[in-house]
């Protein structure tokens, strides 16, 4: 964090200042290392067995916050007969179908909900990357649950999360991390004695994360660590993701991906969602408990938005104009399609993915296979010159007088000279003033994207086919302003806000929108931003004029809530915690919730709030269910459906590794999604054979000098003379045994890809002692390319494309490879090189790594050392 | 200038009389630095932004002069940063000024070898035909069961982490009226 996020880092360093202890887990020591109180060095990929050790440490003890746990959370929610856990699966649940390589979720479900709840066949859900939908609220549970409040019951979720991290030992952790028990236990037990009524902890995390093959349920891990000691909703606690760009959160929120329309609403799937009402159906589960109960209207002001006047009740708000998932649409699937042949036309919108995306020669074959591309960015940047300057046209892959691809380049406004919302990564959005105008033919993407659609508008006027219909009636006609004929970013952030259609009055949130075309709103989870006709986001009440919640700097979704799920600050009647702890409660002379934060509860429902019978929707939720977005009013610590990986996250080695999970039979993530192209490849890893030809572990991060794909970096001089060169960090213990010189040269193999870096010997990397074996990892920072002031090979060469089944994010923070020294070899003998590695290493293209590892059902009580399978393992 | 001028405008006197007494501010400064003025003191104006680089959301106040940006520095007023940047924030205005940025439009024909310039309006132009042409030779009406699909898979965009909220809103809009779905960004990534 102080590496990447120095000056979000300034908040731990003032709560440490405070008396915060600050544990620091990063397989490489950082600057964040050097200021933490302990720092705990940790085998990449290995975080679940931390975590879930954690998670143990806690339940054995006794040690969770009974009463928050009790209340606020699905600790005595009984779970259905059916189920069985990994702990009888040799790393599998039940409802596992080996065809799809996917869940049915039918035997996780609460008891009694078998049939009514969850997803059931989840391989769609894969493909459409449903986790995401999940960002904004919690999957759906009908009706009721069956509890036991004493937690004894053998199917209740607090025991079912017993047993299942029951293996998690100190001595596992240190076996699967190479983190010292001791280490562990001090971790664990600094954690849980920070909790309670008059303490909380928080939990940071960024791509370290996210980028897995099963990351998600990393995530999901700390959710556990952190509802068992009542950190969620409180001040000081949560679980906060440190997003990398501008505006990130803001653009998965009134998303840019293939799977969402603006606030969490599913694009819908062709054959699930015909009609408007299959497909609001699905959004809103009638008789569900929470707010998704109005989805209706969020959805049909959406439409409303998009297509104004021609968008009526009568034609379902043209839902047919939708366009249709039938399958998995992402980036990395787009990338194989380009090179098959399948897509003439790419737009890049300040984005670099010759350098940023995993596997860049996929990249940029992909790209060199186009009809036509469109870069608009700052920069001249490798994607906009991989036909000219690119590492194929070294060795001959791609040849520019064969190259078919159309290039136009079209420069863009910089932040200074556009207005308009960032959402930075607590969900604030905060408005920019405009300073200049753009130089020369600079523009905003605004401007493009608005005088694009009117072109189109135009050449299409008077078209009679039906494909035509939906930008023809597109609601798009928006004011401009200036020479350039800027579109007013203030009107669209107006529409994003919605208003009444018949009054033009912006309305004052999304209770406001309504589902028979009265209101029209582009994202309902960000009404509010333009409340009484005020550019909320563009507030800036200093921070010596207000408290330390800051409730009048820029606009937080939704409805201005700093801190989300706050009604658990408070305890089941509605009184604060602790005085030290307190942030909103009850106040039962004026009968409303109050306090520093905007209340995440109904304002006026008292905590002794009981739902009649039958009751759905907000009303379904009782006085003291504080997570109102989700589908039973708790905190999840058993997730019943939602996430396609496992109710409960279960420690899976990466897609490469050096190691046999020394947990399971089930080597890898089994749900996780792999893509058998041939110009894609796994590298081997145990029970395969010949994963000791790719022996060491590598990750990538930032440098605190460079950003990104380095567009906004290797071209800026001050910070390009600060970090000018591409590097490797390595061990003095890996620079003996693979005869690497500090500042020399080396190079770096994987099945991919070869590229080299000046070496850095360093303690910054440690060998680690794991399952009675070193592992050795190395570290690369992955800004290089071939453009800009400096430049250097690119570390996400080396990656291959396997995907976390939840949300299609690649695995980009762990691989294998090997590390020789001296420079790489130049042209066509490159590829030959890693031609002789795959050959080696047995790498078929286009065959798919086994994805069932499982092991012949042991008797009970055996040690993991049993027999394995021949040739799976190289220690 | 008098004797007392003279022993008044020596650094040793100042740093041992003064109000400076390890030198390292106003008893070391010259007669030039101390008739200096600082180029956000006579700005123009001055836009209240926020930093383009990672997500914490620094504020930041842009200083213009002769419509020129002169100065990025940190927004003291912001309770999420306090003022302060890191080295990539504070690098803001070599980002907007860098004289590598590219301020025309560029073109590359098939099977060339380089580039070419190109009107934006144009290059506008082009590419909404383009555009037209890739929707018309891989349009999808309907499914093998007569579903509406109403897409195209032949087109494609990646971005928007960088952009802002009005951006996307309009990105998306005007893609899901084209058809077009595979629209996806850093988010993904």
């Amino acid at each position: 964090m102080a590496e990447a996020h120095p000056v979000g880092f300034q908040w731990v360093m003032e709560a440490k200042r405070r008396g915060a202890k600050v544990f620091h887990v990063d397989p490489r020591f950082t600057r964040t290392s050097a200021v933490a109180d302990t720092y705990l060095p940790i085998r990449a990929g290995t975080d679940i067995a931390l975590l879930g050790g954690v998670v143990r440490y806690i339940l054995d003890n006794e040690l969770d916050f009974r009463e928050y746990v009790l209340a606020y959370t699905n600790a005595a929610t009984i779970v259905s007969e059916q189920f069985a856990d990994t702990e009888d699966g040799d790393g599998l649940f039940s409802g596992y179908d080996p065809h799809t390589d996917s869940y049915v979720q039918t035997s996780w479900q609460y008891a009694g909900h078998e049939q009514d709840s969850g997803s059931g066949h989840t391989a769609k859900e894969r493909d459409g990357a449903a986790g995401l939908q999940h960002e904004s609220h919690g999957a759906q549970v009908s009706g009721q649950t069956a509890r036991d409040e004493t937690l004894q019951h053998p199917r209740c979720v607090y025991q079912i999360l017993r047993r299942h991290f029951a293996r998690y030992t100190p001595e596992m952790v240190e076996r699967v991390c190479g983190i010292p028990r001791e280490k562990f236990l001090e971790l664990a037990r600094a954690w849980a004695e920070n909790s309670g009524r008059e303490r909380t902890g928080a939990l940071v995390y960024s791509v370290g994360w996210t980028q897995h093959s099963v990351g998600v349920q990393y995530i999901r891990t700390g959710a556990i660590i952190q509802l068992l000691l009542g950190n969620m909703g409180r001040p000081g606690g949560g679980i906060l993701a440190l997003r990398g760009h501008a505006s990130i959160q803001g653009s998965t929120d009134i998303p840019t991906l293939f799977n969402l329309l603006p606030g969490y609403l599913p694009m819908p799937h062709h054959a699930d969602h015909p009609t408007f009402d299959d497909w609001v159906d699905s959004i809103r589960h009638p008789g569900q408990k929470g707010f998704w109960g109005n989805a209706r209207a969020y959805a049909a002001s959406l439409l409303k938005a998009y297509w104004g006047d021609a968008a009526t009740p009568e034609n379902d708000f043209c839902y047919d104009h939708l366009p249709r998932m039938t399958g998995d649409h992402g980036t990395y699937q787009q990338v194989l399609n380009m090179i098959d042949g399948k897509i003439k036309g790419y737009f890049l919108l300040g984005q670099n993915p010759a350098v940023g995306s995993a596997h860049g020669r996929a990249q940029r074959l992909g790209m060199a296979n186009l009809d036509w591309l469109v870069v608009r960015d700052l920069f001249m940047i490798e994607s906009a010159t991989f036909w000219k300057n690119g590492p194929e046209v070294a060795t001959g892959e791609i040849v520019p007088q064969e190259c078919r691809t159309e290039v136009f380049f079209l420069p863009a406004a910089s932040h200074v000279e556009k207005e308009g919302t960032f959402t930075q990564t607590q969900r604030l959005l905060q408005w920019r003033e405009k300073a200049v105008e753009p130089p020369g033919d600079a523009r905003s993407e605004l401007w493009f994207f608005y005088h694009l659609g009117r072109r189109l508008r135009e050449k299409l006027a008077g078209s009679a086919h039906r494909r035509d219909r939906a930008l023809l009636d597109l609601a798009w006609d928006y004011p401009t302003h200036g020479p350039l004929a800027e579109p007013s970013a203030e009107a669209v952030l107006r529409e994003i806000n919605g208003y009444d259609v018949s009054t033009g009055r912006p309305l004052a949130s999304f209770a406001e929108a309504k589902d028979d075309g009265s209101t029209a709103v582009g994202c309902w989870i960000y009404s509010g931003v333009y409340a009484d006709g005020v550019n909320q986001a563009a507030r800036r009440r200093s921070r010596h004029e207000q408290d330390w919640v800051a409730a009048e700097w820029g606009w937080a979704w939704p409805a201005n809530r700093r801190t989300l799920y706050n009604r658990a600050s408070a305890d089941p009647q509605g009184r604060p915690w602790s005085e030290r702890k307190k942030y909103v409660w009850w106040d039962p002379q004026a009968g409303e919730w109050t306090g520093y934060d905007v209340p995440d509860f109904e304002r006026t429902k008292p905590p002794t709030y009981r739902p009649p019978q039958g009751a759905s929707g907000p009303a379904a939720l009782a006085g003291d269910d504080p997570f109102v977005m989700q589908g039973d009013g708790k905190g999840w610590l058993y997730a019943p459906s939602g996430v396609l990986d496992g109710p409960l996250p279960t420690h899976y080695e990466p897609a490469e590794s050096p190691m046999r999970n020394p947990l399971y039979g089930q080597q890898a993530n089994p749900t996780r999604k792999v893509y058998a192209h041939p110009v894609n490849s796994v590298n081997p890893s145990p029970p395969q054979e010949h994963s000791a030809v790719f022996p060491y572990v590598f990750t990538v991060s930032r440098l605190t000098e460079h950003h990104t794909a380095g567009a906004m970096s290797r071209t800026v001089s001050p910070l390009a003379e600060l970090q000018p060169e591409m590097f490797v960090e390595v061990s003095p213990e890996l620079a003996a045994e693979a005869g690497l010189t500090h500042l020399g040269w080396a190079h770096l193999i994987s099945g991919r890809a070869v590229i080299e870096a000046k070496v850095l010997v360093t303690d910054r990397l440690t060998p680690l002692r794991v399952d009675g074996r070193v592992i050795h990892q190395l570290w690369l920072p992955y800004h290089f390319g071939y453009e800009g002031l400096v430049t250097g090979d690119s570390a996400n060469d080396l990656f291959g494309i396997t995907l976390d089944p939840n949300v299609l994010i690649q695995e980009s923070k762990v691989g294998t490879c090997d590390i020789l020294p001296g420079r790489r070899p130049t042209g066509p003998p490159l590829r030959d090189l890693v031609d002789d590695y795959r050959r080696r290493a047995g790498i078929v293209p286009g065959e798919r790594p086994p994805t069932v590892t499982t092991r012949v059902r042991r008797p009970a009580g055996r040690s993991g050392d049993g027999p394995r399978e021949k040739g799976a393992d190289h220690a | 200038m008098g004797l007392r001028t003279f022993i008044a405008g020596w650094p040793v006197y100042r740093q041992l009389t003064g109000t400076d007494p390890l030198g390292r501010g106003v008893a070391a400064q010259s007669g030039r630095s101390a008739g200096l003025t600082a180029r956000t003191e006579t700005a123009d104006r001055v836009a209240r932004s926020v930093c383009p680089y990672c997500a914490v959301g620094c504020g930041q106040r842009v200083y213009v002069s002769d419509d020129r940006v002169t100065q990025i520095e940190g927004d003291p007023d912001s309770p999420i940063s306090r003022g302060r940047l890191c080295p990539k924030g504070s690098a803001s205005k070599s980002l907007v000024t860098s004289p590598l940025r590219q301020t025309t439009v560029r073109y590359r024909r098939p099977y060339s070898t380089d580039w070419e310039d190109l009107d934006l309006d144009t290059a506008l132009d082009m590419i909404a035909d383009r555009l037209l042409a890739a929707r018309e030779q891989t349009w999808e009406d309907v499914d093998s069961e007569g579903r509406p699909l109403h897409r195209t898979l032949g087109i494609s965009s990646l971005g928007g982490a960088t952009l802002d909220n009005e951006e996307n809103y309009l990105i998306k809009k005007l893609f899901t009226a084209m058809g077009a779905l595979q629209i996806e960004n850093q988010a993904r990534i």
